[in-house]
């Protein structure tokens, strides 16, 4: 396959596997492109990008734009907080009138679950989600699974397990999806008022135990508790939270295997990870990172290819 | 559909070597010098000639790159086929060399006019270079023309080269093939 089946990157649902091998077979070419001496291909001169954020980011947004300005896309940025949405203007107005200016593709990071979705059925132009709500974050889980391939060789019957908040997690909810699609095993551990009612039905294991969790696993991804979502009070407190699941670099020492350590950023440093853990050389924190790029000029780049010229 | 032989296995060997003896006439021991192939179907003559060098003509020195140009292509999105990227292997400084490219077949131009851009990314030859195996004249969209190279044929637009390879095809052969 050298197509991608969907016209919109929306979430991990609406992919199929052989999407997600195209986008990682795409993405191991950026990969040898953005370390070159020159970091850029003119593919994408005739493709204008706008990255709509409704919400805060700093990794994801850097990672995006890095990657449009790769392919020489041209880009515009535009926040919420500084805009006309604070004047009651609505979605479907705000980025119609982006569009009408010409624009091709679309990121959009939206604090409402399907938001991505409602404008892809409203305007005409290439939807990328980056982040929609506690819903999905597709790009995200794709650059954690291309990492663990990258680390491990496939994904393929590798078991994962991802540790911490993950009822208010988009990047939990897409990377169970990727990772079951590509046959991996996953398991989901953290307080039973941080994990969604029916997580089960998702296909992955519950395992409250920390340390079992570990032991069983051969990636680990940690997740950070979200303050910024909860209204209420999920766990008694912080340290507690921390001693029953934050790693430290004794318990990873004390398991019988190296497991990979990864983490979607940002890091609360001494809570769900400490600082040992997270520099270790078994962390491949900043590697994600790196790979983020790589993975999301793969995915505007088939996704642009899709755009009928004009 | 009907195909001709343009060049058997035995007139194959005798240009490959002929290339190759004409490169060192130009380069000599290879020292600043560098050959690159142009992905996809460049990298097989690249791979012949680099082994003819080496082996025969005992030049050690000699690199070999493939380059990949599809990111630089000017039919993005022009055309109904999707553009499927290869594998670029460069791990030499180009920065000064003189390069050579090599692809099979030339034809309108174009895959040429997109390496030249690519190689940029990796510094700045003192002089670039092409050898083809099959130049296809009178074809051309573009101001480039080979500067060592294999055998000049006229062939109309609805006909296409195909050049088989042992190590791909399990011959070496050149041939003609027309839909008409």
């Amino acid at each position: 396959m050298s197509e991608l089946s969907v016209d919109h990157l929306l979430g991990i649902k609406y992919l199929k596997k052989e999407d997600i091998d195209l986008i990682f077979q795409t993405a191991d070419h950026f990969k040898e492109v953005i370390n070159r001496p020159i970091k850029k291909v003119p593919s994408l001169r005739d493709i204008t990008i706008a990255n709509l954020f409704f919400e805060n980011s700093t990794r994801t947004r850097l990672s995006f734009e890095l990657a449009e300005k790769r392919l020489s896309a041209d880009v515009v940025n535009f926040s919420a907080a500084s805009s006309s949405v604070k004047k009651g203007e609505t979605l479907i107005d705000t980025v119609n009138n982006i569009l009408s200016m010409k624009v091709d593709m679309v990121v959009m990071r939206h604090p409402n679950p399907g938001a991505g979705i409602f404008l892809s059925k409203h305007v005409g132009a290439s939807i990328i989600n980056a982040g929609d709500g506690a819903h999905e974050h597709p790009t995200q889980a794709l650059l954690d699974s291309y990492s663990i391939r990258e680390k491990l060789g496939e994904v393929t019957g590798k078991k994962v397990v991802i540790v911490g908040d993950i009822l208010h997690s988009r990047v939990a909810l897409s990377n169970i999806l990727a990772l079951k699609l590509q046959g991996a095993q996953v398991k989901v551990c953290g307080p039973y008022t941080l994990l969604p009612k029916h997580i089960k039905s998702l296909g992955v294991e519950v395992e409250p135990n920390l340390r079992k969790a570990l032991q069983w696993c051969d990636v680990a991804n940690m997740l950070r508790v979200q303050n910024e979502r909860m209204e209420i009070n999920y766990f008694p407190s912080t340290r507690e939270y921390v001693q029953l699941f934050g790693l430290n670099k004794q318990l990873l020492d004390s398991l019988d295997k190296k497991i990979v350590i990864m983490h979607p950023g940002p890091i609360n440093r001494g809570v769900e990870i400490t600082s040992d853990v997270a520099d270790s050389d078994q962390a491949i924190i900043l590697d994600q990172v790196q790979n983020g790029v790589a993975v999301r000029m793969a995915v505007i780049y088939l996704l642009a290819s899709k755009i009928k010229q004009q | 559909m009907s195909q001709k032989v343009l060049l058997t296995s035995k007139e194959m060997n005798i240009i490959l070597h002929r290339l190759a003896c004409q490169l060192i006439e130009n380069h000599n021991t290879f020292e600043n010098s560098v050959i690159i192939g142009i992905q996809p179907r460049g990298v097989f003559l690249a791979n012949r000639i680099y082994k003819i060098l080496k082996e025969e003509y005992g030049i050690s020195a000699v690199k070999m790159g493939q380059l990949d140009i599809t990111f630089y292509r000017d039919d993005f999105r022009r055309s109904d086929k999707p553009l499927e990227a290869n594998k670029t292997h460069i791990d030499f400084v180009v920065e000064d060399k003189r390069v050579i490219f090599i692809d099979d077949v030339l034809y309108t131009g174009r895959s040429i006019r997109a390496a030249l851009t690519a190689v940029q990314s990796f510094g700045r030859p003192s002089e670039i270079e092409l050898l083809t195996l099959i130049d296809r004249r009178f074809s051309r969209h573009l101001p480039i023309q080979p500067d060592y190279n294999g055998r000049q044929v006229d062939a109309i637009n609805e006909e296409k080269v195909k050049v088989n390879w042992k190590e791909n095809e399990g011959e070496d052969e050149v041939y003609l093939i027309s839909n008409v």
